[in-house]
């Protein structure tokens, strides 16, 4: 697998703030079909390294390549396009809008049918809309979110709140799926749950997965390589054995919780 | 099954429209209906679509602009223009009207709508002012003293107009379309991270509701003899955002509804004049203390239909007729 060309190449990207430095001198290789983990205290940039991945912010320095084309300076939604996608920390559902209508949403970019079509209701429009109907249906089948679907997004419990999430990350058509803290306030059978959604869309949808998450079990469960981000910086990185004895990361996070 | 429902409401509206239409154009045409009522009903129609071009624009893709009049105002004076100077059929100015609002949307919406929340308003705001005080300053189109106008808009021309514009703008926002309109309003960021080109969506959400702004420009100059650019100040905007507000902010029938109650209540508070002012900025303070999410909430007249199959349809319908 090392030897094929990388999904991402993430090559010395750092960015500041005025004088704060909040991520630099970070590369990161992603290989197709990868399940990666990214962790690190509270303010390692974690979050930050994401929002510059995703074109959120733009990075003063480095470069970051999708197959080798260049991210810098492309609008978020345009990098959505080229295949990276992601979901929140805090989650970000559009929460007035039906459960099926948030998945529709991120199939948006794959309408054919344009604003004319739409209203003057010609036949693009409605074959348009039958298809963006069945194909948010399948996924929602998929997460097990069907039965909710015309329920209002903030009307969910939480947990299923997080699965819609990634419902709709998917429904975008990721090559790259960028999930952030997915596991954030679930009890330990929803983070079991997940772990196995995610080995499974992982397979299903061919993805490449980079996971940033506190919950050790999980990233030391399933992910094949972790990256370990301190003071914006990369400390470590490797398999997650080579991680649970690293010293430097032990100092950082770990602390004695492994042992 | 849901769209079946739906179209049936849909083309109950429709129908029912159609019958009040024919009504109000039978008691018309035979003097039936003194011209007191007669101007209310246009004024009434004007509103409507004043109200649904900026619900599409506050409702549904939550870009905060009170700078509504300023459309209103460039519909009418190039439509004024276009029958009174260059002497166009009226069609023509209709539709000028409401092309030049849309390319003045386009126009101010590109750099403005980069803006957020407060910024935006103050920026569409200025916006509103400096075309009333442009006009104020030619003197091609009367300056101070206003434009004479021929009057040119009857009932049929209001009527096909509101039609058409409530049937584009409800059809615009049940697509795709309309869902990223409204995704922009629930959260830009996560709109973005979807793939959806959010200024794209904002800047086509105002070109749409400036060009039906400057349509009922357009018929809001042929309805008055005269236009004076003083018609078209801030307040005028705000009487356009109280529509949207009251009927429930991304409800398309509670704007309209909203846009015919408080367009009858000042017409018959004109006769007292002291306390119509009163007794409108009360209707409003009790409304946003006891239902602060408008007359509708965020659901449609036809959503009651389908789901409450209450007995109240007839009395809903005459309603949506007038949309």
């Amino acid at each position: 697998m090392e030897a094929t060309i990388p999904l991402l190449k993430v090559d010395s990207v750092g960015i500041r703030f005025g004088g704060l430095k909040a991520v630099s001198d970070v590369n990161v290789e992603l290989f197709p079909g990868e399940l990666v983990g990214l962790i690190g205290p509270n303010g390692a940039g974690k979050t930050t390294f994401f929002n510059l991945l995703t074109g959120v912010y733009v990075p003063t320095e480095g470069t970051i390549a999708l197959n080798g084309e260049n991210l810098n300076k492309q609008q978020p939604y345009k990098i959505t396009r080229k295949g990276i996608s992601r979901t929140f920390q805090n989650i970000r559902l559009f929460s007035e809008l039906s459960v099926i209508d948030n998945v529709k949403v991120a199939y948006h970019s794959l309408a054919k049918h344009g604003i004319p079509s739409s209203i003057f209701r010609l036949p693009g429009h409605f074959s348009g809309e039958k298809e963006m109907d069945e194909k948010a249906l399948e996924f929602l089948r998929i997460f097990n979110l069907d039965h909710f679907k015309d329920e209002k997004a903030k009307n969910l419990p939480y947990g299923q709140q997080r699965r819609l999430e990634i419902a709709r990350a998917l429904a975008a058509n990721p090559k790259l799926l960028l999930l952030d803290e997915p596991a954030a306030g679930m009890n330990p059978h929803e983070t079991k749950e997940l772990m196995n959604l995610i080995a499974f869309i992982r397979k299903e949808f061919n993805l490449t997965v980079l996971l940033i998450e506190h919950d050790m079990s999980l990233v030391m469960g399933v992910c094949e390589r972790i990256y370990v981000l301190d003071h914006g910086q990369l400390i470590a990185h490797g398999k997650p054995d080579e991680i649970r004895n690293d010293p430097k990361v032990i100092e950082a996070y770990l602390g004695e919780e492994v042992s | 099954m849901t769209t079946l429902k739906n179209s049936k409401g849909f083309w109950l509206s429709i129908v029912l429209a159609l019958i009040f239409f024919g009504i109000m154009q039978y008691t018309i045409s035979n003097g039936i209906l003194n011209p007191f009522y007669i101007n209310t009903l246009m004024f009434i129609g004007i509103n409507i679509m004043l109200a649904t071009s900026l619900h599409l624009i506050i409702g549904i893709t939550g870009q905060f602009s009170i700078g509504h009049a300023g459309f209103l105002a460039v519909g009418a004076y190039a439509s004024a223009v276009m029958t009174m100077k260059l002497e166009l059929p009226f069609i023509i100015a209709v539709l000028t009207g409401g092309v030049i609002a849309a390319v003045a949307g386009m126009v101010i919406g590109i750099p403005s709508l980069r803006l957020k929340g407060d910024y935006l308003a103050i920026a569409t705001l200025g916006f509103g002012e400096i075309v009333r005080i442009v006009l104020l300053n030619i003197e091609y189109v009367g300056g101070a003293s206003g434009m004479q106008v021929s009057h040119l808009t009857t009932w049929p021309w209001v009527f096909a107009c509101v039609m058409i514009t409530v049937l584009v703008i409800r059809n615009f926002t049940n697509s795709t379309h309309g869902r990223a309109c409204i995704s922009v309003r629930e959260d830009e960021t996560a709109a973005d991270a979807m793939g959806i080109n959010t200024t794209y969506y904002k800047v086509a959400a105002f070109v749409i509701g400036a060009f039906f702004a400057g349509i009922a420009g357009s018929l809001y100059a042929h309805n008055f003899y005269i236009i004076q650019p003083s018609n078209f100040g801030f307040l005028k905007s705000f009487d356009i955002l109280i529509f949207v507000v009251l009927g429930g902010l991304g409800s398309l029938s509670g704007s309209v509804l909203a846009a015919i109650l408080l367009t009858i209540v000042t017409t018959f508070l004109q006769d007292y004049p002291e306390t119509r002012m009163i007794i409108y900025s009360l209707v409003l303070i009790l409304m946003m203390i006891f239902r602060p999410q408008g007359l509708m909430g965020t659901k449609e007249i036809t959503s009651l239909f389908t789901h409450k199959k209450t007995k109240g349809g007839p009395k809903d319908g005459s309603h949506n007729t007038v949309a």
